[in-house]
């Protein structure tokens, strides 16, 4: 017994050790690194003195930058508000698709992970561009009804393409767009679970539709909602590739002041400050939220 | 109306500036390994040469000519900015032979020690250099760089949609005018260097309450401004997405051969000119094969195959020459004189000074 308690201990350790390493040498380790630039100093070029410095911390704080990283929650909200109400109904119909298809709805909505998001971007941009896809569909559709109506002697004013790209509804289309599948997925395992009698008896016992859902459907799916609601804000807020490339002069978020002093800036410790900051905030949130929820499951308990 | 989609064109910077956001650099893995194998030259060195560079920077058979006529292998990897080049190079030479950087970047390089002094008696080429090029501010003596080509900021713009020529900044940085149909290069260098230039000061050493100045014109003139682009000013005119664009002459060159409603001009206040540069990163594996193909490059009938691929403006006299007339007398790769005479090198000023300039452009996008 002893024995053979021994050897799992080993074979435990033994299946351990690669995850281990891996979350240590590739992620805990190097996040330390740009932990301790956080507070250093550019000696040169090329050096960085780590000298326990609160300065690039102090230069982070400036309301500058802390309104360029509320603007940056204003966008995630934004997205993940447009992301939850699209996606539930989604996850809806999943849940209650037959076998079949709910197999292909769910691999649809995992398609978009085979594409690389900048080529997604690029695809976004050929679609959105004064020149694309939208604008020329709509104009082929305003010319033929010009033609209709000036048959009968009131031709339509010559068409004007819509700004779609290059502005602050390019970038929340862009994120909602890679984002959605991040909402859907926990919704559609939280609401897979539930049970379906409670909504049966819901609506036995008098409930309307809206009700049943606003009182059963919805408090059951919480758990989904919540987790979804995470992995949408979170990588909004961090999101760079989308307000680069379908912005427009007013798009600037938090992560592309934070590449700018990786890149031209030059300026790797207050880079690292300014991540920095955006992660302890997140925590932040993450942490009053888990309060705020076990206060209310205490309560109710 | 033109169709919908055009494909995306690589030229020296936009295809892999936008790739370069997603992968921060291009993977040279092997790049020693496969040194050992090659076969030694009669230097002592192996036939090989690891070269970074922009994309589509070299002629149609540049490499294959060298390699023909040393036996040297030139095995190239590319970057699609200064920044990506130098970050790559900051922690210490993975191995490259040549590199390609922008002349404020031959100045960082060198402030950083991190390369090489040419020995010039190996370049007897550099006789083939136009004199303007012989002797730069941002590298007196050629102690370091050899110029490949130049490039001059000014305005792309398209010929049907403008009132005459848009020969001024004002076009872009100060007036209601092209509203909404305006890009502008998001440099920050650039942005604040050639809005002082616009007020009327060098585009070195600007005053502090100049660049607070030059601030406050953008922030008043963002309203009007419908991108920031990242160097791919050609194809955004190109697609008609606006009408007036801050870009390089090389790169508006390259388009006006697809569309003839483009145009390019040199504003009348003057402008930054750049200059990519052939340098030897420290501990470069092949020193003396560097040498060589510095050399090579600066060979007239070389060079002229070069730039008759990459349409840029050639420092080079032998080469020019041997160039056709629509090259030559392309006023948009070679502007008119009096245009570049009010041009600058810009500079690089220090740590300090980069910081004052994208804190002041995070302050222009911010607005």
């Amino acid at each position: 017994m002893d024995e053979s308690w021994r050897k799992a201990k080993a074979a435990f350790a033994a299946l351990g050790v690669p995850p281990v390493f891996w979350l240590m040498a590739f992620f805990l380790i190097p996040l330390g690194v740009i932990w301790g630039y956080s507070f250093g100093e550019n000696k040169s070029l090329t050096e960085i003195a780590v000298n326990g410095t609160f300065s690039n911390y102090a230069h982070a704080i400036k309301p500058l930058y802390l309104g360029i990283i509320f603007k940056s929650f204003v966008f995630a909200a934004i997205t993940t508000a447009l992301c939850l109400v699209v996606g539930f109904p989604v996850a809806i119909a999943i849940t209650f698709a037959s076998e079949k298809t709910k197999a292909w709805l769910l691999l649809l909505i995992m398609l978009p992970f085979w594409t690389n998001l900048l080529i997604r971007t690029y695809a976004l941009m050929a679609v959105l561009r004064t020149e694309g896809y939208i604008n020329f569909t709509l104009a082929l559709l305003w010319h033929g009804v010009s033609h209709v109506t000036a048959l009968a002697g009131h031709p339509l004013p010559p068409f004007h393409p819509l700004a779609l790209l290059h502005n602050n509804f390019a970038v929340i289309f862009g994120l909602v767009y890679v984002q959605l599948p991040f909402m859907v997925l926990p919704l559609y395992a939280a609401l897979d679970r539930l049970d379906r009698s409670l909504l049966e008896a819901s609506l036995d016992l008098g409930a309307g539709h809206v009700t049943t859902f606003a009182r059963v459907v919805v408090p059951l799916a919480m758990p989904g909602i919540v987790s979804g609601v995470l992995v949408t804000l979170i990588p909004s807020v961090g999101a760079y590739l989308t307000p680069d490339l379908l912005g427009g002069p007013s798009s600037q978020m938090i992560a592309n002041v934070i590449e700018r002093q990786f890149k031209t800036a030059n300026d790797w410790p207050f880079g690292a400050a300014l991540s920095f900051l955006l992660m302890y905030m997140t925590f932040l949130a993450i942490a009053v939220q888990a309060i705020v929820s076990r206060g209310r499951r205490a309560r109710e308990g | 109306m033109r169709p919908p989609f055009r494909p995306l064109k690589s030229s020296r910077r936009s295809l892999l500036a936008g790739l370069g956001a997603a992968a921060a650099g291009l993977s040279f893995s092997g790049l020693q390994g496969c040194a050992e194998r090659a076969a030694i030259g009669a230097n002592g060195e192996a036939l090989k040469l690891n070269l970074y560079n922009w994309d589509t920077y070299t002629g149609k058979t540049t490499l294959a000519d060298f390699k023909a006529a040393t036996g040297i292998d030139v095995k190239m990897s590319l970057f699609a900015t200064n920044d990506e080049l130098f970050a790559k190079l900051k922690a210490g030479n993975p191995g490259f032979d040549v590199i390609v950087p922008s002349n404020e970047y031959v100045t960082r390089f060198r402030i950083a020690n991190l390369l090489q002094p040419l020995d010039l008696a190996k370049i007897p080429n550099r006789a083939n250099l136009l004199p303007a090029f012989r002797d730069p501010p941002f590298d007196r003596g050629r102690r370091y760089s050899m110029p490949y080509t130049w490039l001059v900021l000014g305005i792309g713009y398209r010929k049907s949609k403008v009132d005459g020529v848009p020969d001024s900044w004002k076009w872009v940085m100060d007036s209601p005018r092209y509203s909404d149909r305006i890009a502008v290069f998001s440099e920050a260098d650039d942005m604040i260097e050639l809005g002082a230039k616009y007020l009327g000061h060098s585009v070195r050493n600007i005053a502090l309450p100049v660049i607070d100045q030059v601030a406050e014109m953008w922030i008043r003139q963002k309203k009007h401004i419908k991108i920031f682009h990242h160097d791919e000013g050609q194809d955004l005119l190109l697609s008609g997405e606006v009408d007036i664009v801050m870009e390089y002459n090389g790169d508006i060159a390259q388009v006006m051969t697809e569309d003839p409603d483009l145009d390019f001009v040199v504003p009348r206040e003057g402008s930054i000119i750049n200059s990519d540069s052939l340098c030897i990163p420290r501990g470069a594996p092949r020193p003396d094969n560097a040498h060589k193909f510095i050399n090579f490059l600066l060979d007239g009938k070389v060079g002229a195959g070069v730039y008759d691929t990459i349409k840029y403006p050639t420092p080079n006299a032998a080469a020019l020459a041997l160039m056709p007339a629509d090259y030559r007398d392309n006023r948009v790769i070679f502007p008119p004189a009096e245009a570049m005479a009010k041009c600058e090198y810009a500079d690089f000023e220090g740590l300090d000074r980069a910081h004052l300039f994208d804190e002041t452009v995070t302050r222009i996008f911010a607005a």
